[in-house]
């Protein structure tokens, strides 16, 4: 090992982001290039009447429009996370084959003009009639019809889970904490909307895709239009964030290359961002109603964690509310169980930290509740449940940490001595309170191969190639620096090359595990071109190196030596020219562990937060983060760190900012844009300390990474949350918490007692 | 006009009009030209000394890029952010006068609770207009026939039955320039803006205040909200509870009620009655205390 790895090494792709010259999917330079623009249906639930386009057609610049009257018909796909390496459609359902209306901002018709501008005019003239009917746009509109689907999570997860018997576990309890918790939905809102450039050349299709994994582009395309995935080619070269949105393939993707198919012209497709909300689904509305039962020393004895939520008139989509909530503590009892309203919304989908986020809120919250309730400090009583085994399958954990996490979070957080007594502490107008709660993200082995290629020129110099893509998180840098790191050059003398589906395959990095499944693929690529010039120079009779064992030889800068003997050896330029090697190359691949792998598998952290109440006005302020994670090895800690703060912002919010808001009359978002639906500003963000515990992981691939792109998020709205109730003595159990539910619960009295102002709600 | 609410016919750039300065007056009044810039009004000398509170409402308002971009004639002539008015889809009486007002049973948690009428029930979400109504600001406007100067209160249209009317200026009128008069009390004076974003977000309520105090009294008072009326709103009933009290919580508490006693919240704004009444009693006793947040 070079020292490459653990680098704080700057990202590579930030010049060309700072300076302009990088180019996104929508900033591709193309002859001929038209522009596409949907029209999303104005109604939720119904059938398209009547559609006229002539006068749409006869607008300035317009190439083409199709509706679902001339477009063709597509091939059902069911839907499979793309994680697992297929086709990846985000909902089953494909629009404009006929003409049923499922949801509000379905697409009904795509306008293709030689202009955006001209595109999004001619849009607004195309006329349609709906016949409307009734629409189910939340969870309280369809309660009375809700039911338990078998599968959810792209059937990833059972409904259902149980351990151990509940009832038994809460006789046993001296104490019951019986929380039930509400979420607004959520919208991802990356600043690069999604965005498709589909060229044709004959029945080649090249697509310029802002996506989270181009191998799932190129599988979802090809399924459903039924074209063999050698005919498709997707290049995705940066990513303006992606936070879920872009896990799954959306319809709006094959739509523009069949839109480009229908005028014979390349055609650009970027949403607008109102249409960001009804396009590349959601965080869904929901309910979570969780029962804890503990004895008076603080063991957990029975949780019972319920959830409620709504989900498309297509498919049984709910994010997990119990995966990691059912493992972070050795409780015998539990029981999780999910239900589903069937509404008029799209398929929801992946949203950064897809069910870790909700699930692992409420479990945290509650046990908040309990340790006040028994008169426990927060981060004792979760010592005194935290397991070394997952205890679903009692298999101990891969690598661990959490205790760690608790003790490195707490110092630098300050949290000995703290006063439990709420709104103990005030300063000036604001009420000071602190929280804290348990963080934990999911491995999962779901991926199929993961392929890299290493190429080492004889001047010392290579290009490592994997199919895999950056949208912002530094994958790009990593990989560099895995890849000089097994093939024992500099970091300068590498080119990561990545975002195009004709290279080795890579799934999509979703879910975490882009870190630990490409760096698998790299640096086994790596490695064996490494190892093939070390052979060769040890059976090489000209080489210094010649007879060693292979085991003892070492690489550096470009150079082999002898383990413990920097003078003995030669370079692999020096061989390679000896043996009029032009280049070297191997395939590296990685499999990953059986699914029944007998190992538990998180990721842990630890999150603290100390926030500002105004007294009197109920205004909100984070102050002070601390996040404390455990994540393997940490490959770089300058992009580490970044994920973490990143994912800790994300949930400050989370917890105090985002919801968007459905108008049931219309069956429409009333909040659809980024004026209304608020996510922090630099304003906003408090200190935030990362602390990074480095364990020791044998599992998850030859480098033992376990990830850091959404464990940041998961636990910190619940550290908030607990400091909110610390600092005010009221527990509010909505996200997100804002100024009117504190309002009533401040220290000031109501300033309108004295006037008897009355709201009249007439 | 990019979301296709509005669809004029012909668009006219102003922007080289000379209509940029700000100029101090002889007597320790302001004259702002239209076309300043809301970042060079902030900084102007004359403004952060005699007008504080001009100059907060202006920092506290959208974020440095569109203030170094927008104009002072352009803020007070911004329209609603009325999600309704906005989405050019539903029904809306401002948008398309007689469609129905959607927002009055929709999501309305930003709207407005005083001047509010059964057409219309959007906020003037300006933050200076604000600190231009307590200022008793002048607009100067040059129509095609005449001049006219025009006191801002006057200038913001309540809704009533007529929504899509905003101010009262004709077809061809152009808002030339702001005058704000001398105001002794305007150099104790503040801005106050509460909102769930620290920054680059709309007001839920905010307060512009300023007090003269003689002899433990107030003397003078200026008091105007932003973010619960339908147009900025001048707290005239809380001035007029106010002078001649003693400054303290009570006579505060008290004229904030007052005021709001008028508000007429939905559902989901009715937050906003506390809101506003705890928002002035903090935006006076700050002035009045030093008490800083
Ligand atoms: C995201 C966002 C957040 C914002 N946040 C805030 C905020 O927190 N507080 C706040 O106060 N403002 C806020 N604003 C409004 C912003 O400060 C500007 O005032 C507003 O965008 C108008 O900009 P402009 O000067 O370019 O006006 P324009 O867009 O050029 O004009 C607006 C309207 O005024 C008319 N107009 C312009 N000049 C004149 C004139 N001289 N005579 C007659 N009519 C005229 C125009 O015809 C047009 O109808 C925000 C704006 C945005 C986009
Ligand atoms: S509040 Fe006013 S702007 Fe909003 S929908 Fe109603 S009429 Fe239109």
């Amino acid at each position: 090992m070079s020292g490459v790895i653990g680098q704080a090494v700057s990202r590579i792709d930030g010049p060309a982001k700072v300076t302009g010259s990088a180019h996104y999917s929508g900033e591709i330079a193309l002859p001929g290039l038209a522009y596409a623009e949907i029209v999303g249906a104005r109604v939720a639930s119904g059938r398209i009447t009547s559609i006229d386009t002539a006068q749409a057609e006869d607008a300035e610049g317009v190439a083409g429009i199709l509706t679902h009257l001339n477009m063709p018909k597509v091939n059902n796909v069911p839907l499979l996370p793309s994680l697992i390496g297929g086709p990846a459609p985000g909902e089953t359902f494909f629009p404009m084959q006929d003409d049923v209306v499922h949801y509000a901002g379905q697409p009904v018709a795509i306008v293709v003009a030689d202009g955006l501008e001209q595109a999004q005019h001619a849009a607004t003239l195309v006329q349609i009639s709906y016949a409307e009917t009734p629409s189910i746009t939340t969870i309280d509109q369809g309660r009375a019809d809700a039911y338990e689907p078998e599968k959810i999570f792209g059937g990833l997860m059972p409904a259902q889970t149980r351990r151990g018997n509940v009832e038994d576990g809460f006789a046993a309890a001296d104490l019951l904490i019986d929380a039930p918790f509400r979420f607004a939905a959520n919208h991802h809102n990356p600043i690069e909307a999604l965005t498709t450039t589909a060229v044709w050349d004959g029945d080649q299709l090249t697509l310029y895709d802002s996506c989270q994994g181009i191998k799932a582009v190129q599988l979802t395309v090809a399924a459903l239009l039924g074209l063999s995935p050698s005919k498709i080619r997707v290049l995705t070269r940066y990513v303006g964030g992606a936070f879920g949105a872009k896990a799954m393939v959306w319809p709006h993707v094959t739509l523009t290359a069949l839109a480009a198919q229908y005028v014979r012209r390349p055609v650009r497709l970027a949403l607008p961002r109102g249409q960001m909300f009804t396009s590349c689904g959601h965080r869904e509305e929901q309910e979570q109603h969780i029962e804890l039962g503990a004895t008076s020393d603080g063991k957990l004895t029975a949780i019972r964690h319920h959830k409620i939520s709504i989900t498309s008139p297509f498919d049984d989509w709910a994010e997990p509310a119990f995966g990691v909530a059912s493992q972070l503590y050795a409780c015998p009892g539990f029981e999780g169980v999910h239900r589903l309203v069937r509404g008029n919304t799209m398929t929801p989908t992946f949203t950064r930290g897809p069910g870790e986020a909700v699930g692992v809120f409420t479990l945290e919250c509650a046990m908040d509740e309990l340790a006040s309730e028994l008169g426990i400090d927060p981060i004792e009583l979760r010592l005194r449940n935290i397991t070394d085994v997952d205890p679903n399958t009692g298999h101990p954990w891969s690598s661990y940490g959490l205790r760690e996490c608790f003790e490195r979070g707490a110092r630098r957080f300050g949290w000995a001595g703290r006063n439990p007594q709420p709104r103990s502490e005030r300063h000036g107008n604001w009420l000071i309170g602190t929280g804290m709660a348990t963080a934990g993200y999911p491995i999962a082995f779901f991926m199929h191969t993961q392929r890299a290629r290493a190429h080492l020129y004889a001047d010392g110099t290579a290009i490592v190639q994997t199919a895999t893509q950056e949208f912002g998180t530094g994958t790009s840098t990593v990989m560099t620096q895995v890849a000089a790191d097994g093939l024992g050059i500099g970091l300068r003398d590498v080119r990561f090359e990545f975002g195009d589906t004709d290279l080795p395959n890579a799934g999509s990095p979703v879910g975490s595990n882009g870190a630990m499944m490409v760096s698998a693929a790299v640096h086994n690529a790596a490695t064996a071109v490494r190892d093939q010039l070390i052979t060769l120079a040890v059976s090489d009779s000209q080489s210094p190196l010649h007879g060693a064992d292979p085991a003892g030889v070492v690489v550096a800068g470009g150079r082999m030596t002898l383990a413990g003997d920097a003078n003995t050896g030669e370079t692999y330029s020096s061989l390679m020219q000896r043996h009029i090697m032009s280049d070297a190359e191997a395939i590296g691949s990685w499999d990953p562990p059986p699914l029944d792998t007998p190992h538990g598998l998180l990721t842990f952290g630890a999150q603290f937060a100390r926030v500002a109440v105004d007294a009197d006005l109920g205004i909100i302020r984070v102050r002070h983060m601390v996040g404390a994670f455990a994540p393997g090895r940490v490959l770089n800690p300058k992009t580490a760190r970044s994920q973490l703060m990143g994912g800790m912002l994300w949930g400050m919010s989370q917890a105090l900012l985002e919801g968007t808001h459905m108008d049931t009359r219309h069956g429409r978002w009333a909040n659809a844009s980024l004026g209304d639906y608020l996510v922090p500003v630099n304003a906003d963000a408090p200190d935030v300390d990362v602390e990074l515990i480095e364990v020791e992981d044998h599992v998850t691939g030859p480098l033992g990474v376990k990830g850091v792109g959404e464990i940041g998020q998961v636990g910190a709205a619940a550290a908030i949350a607990n400091a909110v109730y610390h600092a005010t003595g009221y527990r509010v159990r909505e996200l997100p918490i804002a100024v009117e539910h504190l309002l009533a619960h401040l220290p000031s009295g109501p300033a309108s007692a004295a006037a008897g102002a009355q709201p009249d709600l007439t | 006009m990019r979301q296709n609410v509005l669809r004029p016919g012909l668009l006219v750039d102003i922007n080289d009009l000379p209509l940029n300065r700000v100029e101090d007056l002889p007597e320790g009044g302001l004259r702002i030209g239209a076309l300043a810039r809301m970042s060079d009004v902030a900084q102007a000398a004359g403004v952060v000394q005699r007008f504080p509170v001009i100059s907060q409402a202006l920092l506290l308002g959208a974020s440095a890029q569109l203030r170094n971009m927008a104009s002072m004639g352009g803020n007070l002539c911004q329209r609603v952010r009325c999600s309704y008015f906005r989405d050019a889809t539903s029904p809306c009486n401002k948008r398309d006068p007689g469609s129905g007002c959607a927002a009055l049973d929709g999501f309305n948690r930003g709207h407005a609770i005083l001047g509010t009428s059964d057409k219309c029930i959007a906020t003037h979400p300006s933050d200076v207009a604000v600190a231009l109504v307590a200022m008793d600001a002048v607009v100067h406007t040059r129509g095609p026939a005449d001049d006219r100067a025009i006191p801002i209160e006057e200038f913001f249209l309540l809704p009533g039955d007529t929504p899509e009317r905003e101010h009262p200026l004709e077809h061809g009128e152009l808002i030339v320039a702001i005058e704000v008069p001398a105001t002794p009390t305007a150099r104790l004076s503040i801005y106050l803006k509460f909102r769930d974003r620290e920054s680059y977000e709309f007001a839920l309520v905010s307060v512009a205040a300023a007090v003269r105090i003689q002899d433990g009294a107030i003397a003078d008072v200026r008091l105007a909200l932003g973010g619960v009326g339908t147009k900025p709103w001048r707290a005239r009933r809380a001035e007029a509870s106010l002078v001649g009290k003693l400054a303290g919580e009570a006579s505060f508490a008290e004229a904030a009620g007052q005021e709001l006693a008028a508000a007429k919240p939905r559902p989901l704004n009715a937050f906003k009655v506390e809101l506003a009444q705890r928002a002035i009693i903090r935006a006076l006793m700050t002035l009045t205390n030093g008490d800083t947040r």
